[in-house]
C-alpha cells in the first residue's frame, strides 16, 4: 500500500515539472512495449527524413536522363555502378532518387486523404449521432451508396470526372474513406451521448457545440485515430494504384505507383525498376499499419493497467 | 433553517408518444401523471418506489431535460414554463442540480477533476480562469477531497471518491435544490454511509432541499424528512417520513415496507408479497391502477380512480383506506 502510494507521489511529482513531458513519457511507455511498432514507428521516421530532404540526399535530380546509363542494373549486378545505387529505368533516370522523391508525394497524399476523410468524416457523424432523426437518416444513407461501390472503381469515377491528377486523386480517395469515419463516429457518438456525463454536463447548461467537442468528440477519438492511421497505409497504396492505373499522379512525376505503370513492361528484362517502387510502397505501408497498432495500444486508456 | 418552499410541481404529467410500428398500434405512455407536492429549503424529501414507476421522469422534468405535458413546476417560486430567455434559464438552472447513481458513468473519462468542476462555472458564470479554480479547490475540500487530486482523471478514484466529485460538481453553482438520483446504490456500505453523512453535512451548511430517488428504503428511513410513494406514474401515499414508516397505510407502501430486509433474526417476518407484476404505462388499468395487485381492492378500485386525500396520517390515494376496509 506504501509502495502505491510512494509511486503516486512520484507521479505528482513529475506532473508539477511539465505535465506534457509526464504524458509523453506515460505514451512512450506503452508504445515502446509494442516492439513491432517501435520498429514501425522508426521506419517510418526514416521515410519522413528522406521525403524532407529528398532534395540534399539523393544522388541525382529525379527527372535527369543519363542517356549513356539506361536500364543499368543495382551496383551488386553485373554492370551495375555505384553512382547509380539502384540502377537506372529505361530512360536512364537513377531509381533510388526517384525512390527518395516518391516519398514525399506518397506521404502527403497519405496526409491529405487523413485530414480531409476525417474533418469530414467527424463533423458528420458527430452530427448525425447527436442529432439523430431525418438528418441522420439521409447522411447514413449516402455513406451507405458510397461503402456498396467498390472504393477503387469509385475512386476511378471520381477521378475521370475531375480529370486524372494527383490533386483530384487524392480527393476522390478521401471520399471513399470518408462513410468508415462517418460510421465509426456516429456509433462512439450514439453510445456516448447516452452516458450521464454528457446529461450532466447538458444539467449545467452546456449548449450544443459543447455538448458535441469537448463533452462527446474525445471520447471517441480512439477508434478514429486507430482508423486514420491504418487507413494512412491504404490511401498511399490506393494513390499508387490510381497512379499505376494512370488515374493518378502523371508522368514524368516520380510517383511509385506511376513508377511501376512505366515499367511494368519490363518487369522481366529488368527487376530491379519495378521491384524497389514496389518494395518501398510495401515496407511503408507495413510500418505504417505496424505503428498504428501500437498506437491504438497506447492510446486507449481501456488497455493501460493504472 | 428556512421553510421557504423552492419547489413546487403542481399535477406534474409527462407522456410519451409512442409510434406505432406494422404490427403494433401506437399509444402514450404515461411515465408521470399527475405529481404534487412540495420541497422546502433544507428539507430532503424521498421518492420512493420499484422500477418504472416515474422516478427517473421526475428527475428529468425538475432538473429541466424535459419539459412537463402537463402541470405546474415552480423552482424557488419562478414557473418554467415562462422562462424563455436565456437569463431565465441561467437562473433556473442554477437553481437545480443533479446527482447520478452511476460514478462511473457521470464523469467525463477524458477530463480532469479541475475540468469537471469547473465546467458549469465555465458555462455559467464570468469567473475568470483563476477564480473557478478557487472555487473548485474550495469545493473539494469541503467534499474531503485534496487539492493535488484536482488534476487527476476520474479512473483514478474509487467509487465513493468518484461520488464525492459528482456531489462538489453539483454543488459548483450554488443551487438550492439537488436531485439525488439513486446517489448511493452503487455503493458499498461503508462508503454509502459516509456519502450519506456528507450529504446530510453539506445541506445543513448550504441550506440545500434535496429531492432523493431511491428504492432503499433502509437509506431513505435514515435521511427523509418527507416521503413520497408512487406507483405507475402516479403518487399513492406522502407523508412525513415517521408517519410512512410507523404507520403505512396504502396496500402498496405497505408491501413495500414489508419487503425491506432488517438485520434482526428475531423479528417476526409478516412479508406481504405481491402477485403480479408492474402493469405497463402504457395500458395502465382502470380504476386504481394498483388493484390487479391489491389485496384489498373490490369493485370500486377497478371502475374508480382514488385521489390523494388526507387521513389521520398521510396523504392517501386508496378507496380501501378511505372506506374503512384495511
Amino acid at each position: 500500500m506504501s509502495q502505491v502510494q510512494n509511486t503516486a507521489g512520484q507521479i505528482e511529482a513529475e506532473k508539477q515539472i511539465s505535465p506534457l513531458k509526464q504524458q509523453f513519457k506515460e505514451f512512450w511507455f506503452y508504445f515502446s512495449e509494442n516492439k513491432g511498432a517501435v520498429a514501425g514507428l522508426f521506419f517510418f521516421l526514416f521515410v519522413v527524413f528522406v521525403a524532407i530532404f529528398a532534395d540534399i540526399i539523393a544522388p541525382h535530380s529525379p527527372n535527369q536522363q543519363y542517356r549513356e546509363f539506361i536500364q543499368l542494373p543495382p551496383f551488386w549486378q553485373d554492370g551495375g555502378q555505384f553512382q547509380f545505387f539502384l540502377g537506372t529505368d529505361p530512360v536512364g533516370r537513377d531509381v533510388l532518387s526517384r525512390i527518395m522523391h516518391g516519398s514525399r508525394y506518397s506521404l502527403f497524399a497519405g496526409c491529405i486523404v487523413i485530414v480531409i476523410s476525417l474533418t469530414a468524416g467527424v463533423l458528420l457523424g458527430l452530427s448525425a449521432g447527436f442529432f439523430r432523426g431525418f438528418y441522420e437518416v439521409v447522411v447514413m444513407r449516402v455513406m451507405d451508396v458510397i461503402l456498396s461501390i467498390p472504393s477503387l472503381l469509385m475512386a476511378l469515377v471520381l477521378v475521370a470526372m475531375l480529370g486524372p491528377s494527383l490533386q483530384n486523386a487524392m480527393i476522390a480517395i478521401s471520399i471513399t474513406y470518408l462513410p468508415h469515419y462517418v460510421r465509426l463516429a456516429r456509433a462512439s457518438t450514439v453510445a456516448e451521448a447516452a452516458r450521464d456525463y454528457v446529461m450532466a454536463s447538458k444539467v449545467a447548461g452546456a449548449g450544443k457545440m459543447r455538448l458535441m467537442l469537448v463533452a462527446i468528440l474525445p471520447n471517441c477519438m480512439a477508434p478514429l485515430i486507430v482508423q486514420a492511421s491504418l487507413s494512412f497505409s491504404t490511401a498511399i497504396l490506393d494513390t499508387a494504384a490510381l497512379g499505376f492505373l494512370g488515374q493518378g499522379a502523371q508522368a514524368p512525376t516520380a510517383e511509385w505507383g506511376t513508377m511501376l505503370a512505366d515499367a511494368r513492361e519490363f518487369i522481366l528484362s529488368a527487376w530491379w525498376i519495378v521491384t524497389f517502387p514496389g518494395l518501398a510502397i510495401l515496407l511503408t505501408v507495413l510500418a505504417i499499419n505496424l505503428m498504428g497498432d501500437g498506437l491504438r495500444d497506447a492510446l486507449d486508456p481501456k488497455m493501460k493497467r493504472s | 433553517m428556512g421553510s421557504e418552499t423552492v419547489l413546487k410541481a403542481d399535477n406534474l404529467k409527462r407522456y410519451y408518444e409512442v409510434k406505432g410500428g406494422m404490427f403494433s398500434k401506437g399509444g402514450t405512455v404515461k411515465a408521470l401523471d399527475g405529481a404534487t407536492f412540495q420541497l422546502e429549503a433544507g428539507k430532503t424529501l424521498a421518492v420512493v418506489g420499484e422500477s418504472g414507476c416515474g422516478k427517473s421522469t421526475l428527475a428529468r422534468l425538475v432538473t429541466l431535460i424535459e419539459k412537463p405535458t402537463q402541470g405546474e413546476l415552480l423552482l424557488g417560486g419562478m414557473d418554467i414554463a415562462s422562462a424563455h430567455s436565456k437569463e431565465d434559464m441561467i437562473t433556473l438552472r442554477q437553481m437545480v442540480q443533479i446527482v447520478f447513481q452511476d460514478p462511473y458513468g457521470s464523469l467525463n473519462p477524458r477530463q480532469k477533476i479541475s475540468d469537471i468542476l469547473a465546467e458549469p462555472l465555465k458555462i455559467n458564470t464570468k469567473m475568470s480562469a483563476s477564480e473557478r479554480r478557487e472555487e473548485v479547490l474550495s469545493m473539494m475540500s469541503r467534499v474531503g477531497l485534496r487539492p493535488e487530486q484536482a488534476d487527476r482523471y476520474p479512473h483514478m478514484f474509487s467509487g465513493g471518491q468518484r461520488q464525492r466529485i459528482a456531489v462538489a460538481r453539483a454543488l459548483m453553482l450554488r443551487p438550492k435544490i439537488v436531485i439525488l438520483d439513486e446517489p448511493v446504490s452503487a455503493l458499498d456500505v461503508s462508503i454509502q454511509a459516509q456519502v450519506l453523512n456528507l450529504l446530510t453535512d453539506l445541506q445543513e451548511e448550504m441550506d440545500l432541499a434535496y429531492l432523493f430517488i431511491s428504492h432503499d428504503l433502509s437509506v431513505v428511513k435514515h435521511i427523509a424528512d418527507d416521503v413520497l410513494v408512487m406507483y405507475l406514474g402516479q403518487p399513492v401515499e406522502h407523508g412525513t417520513r415517521d408517519e410512512i414508516f410507523s404507520n403505512p397505510q396504502h396496500p402498496y407502501t405497505r408491501a413495500l415496507l414489508s419487503a425491506t430486509p432488517v438485520a434482526d433474526p428475531n423479528r417476526k417476518k409478516d412479508r406481504i408479497k405481491l402477485v403480479g407484476e408492474l402493469p405497463s404505462p402504457l395500458n395502465p388499468p382502470s380504476g386504481c391502477s394498483f388493484h390487479p395487485r391489491c389485496p384489498l381492492a373490490n369493485d370500486r378500485c377497478k371502475a374508480e380512480r382514488p385521489v390523494l386525500a388526507s387521513t389521520s396520517s398521510a396523504l392517501v390515494s386508496c378507496h380501501a383506506v378511505e372506506e374503512g376496509r384495511s
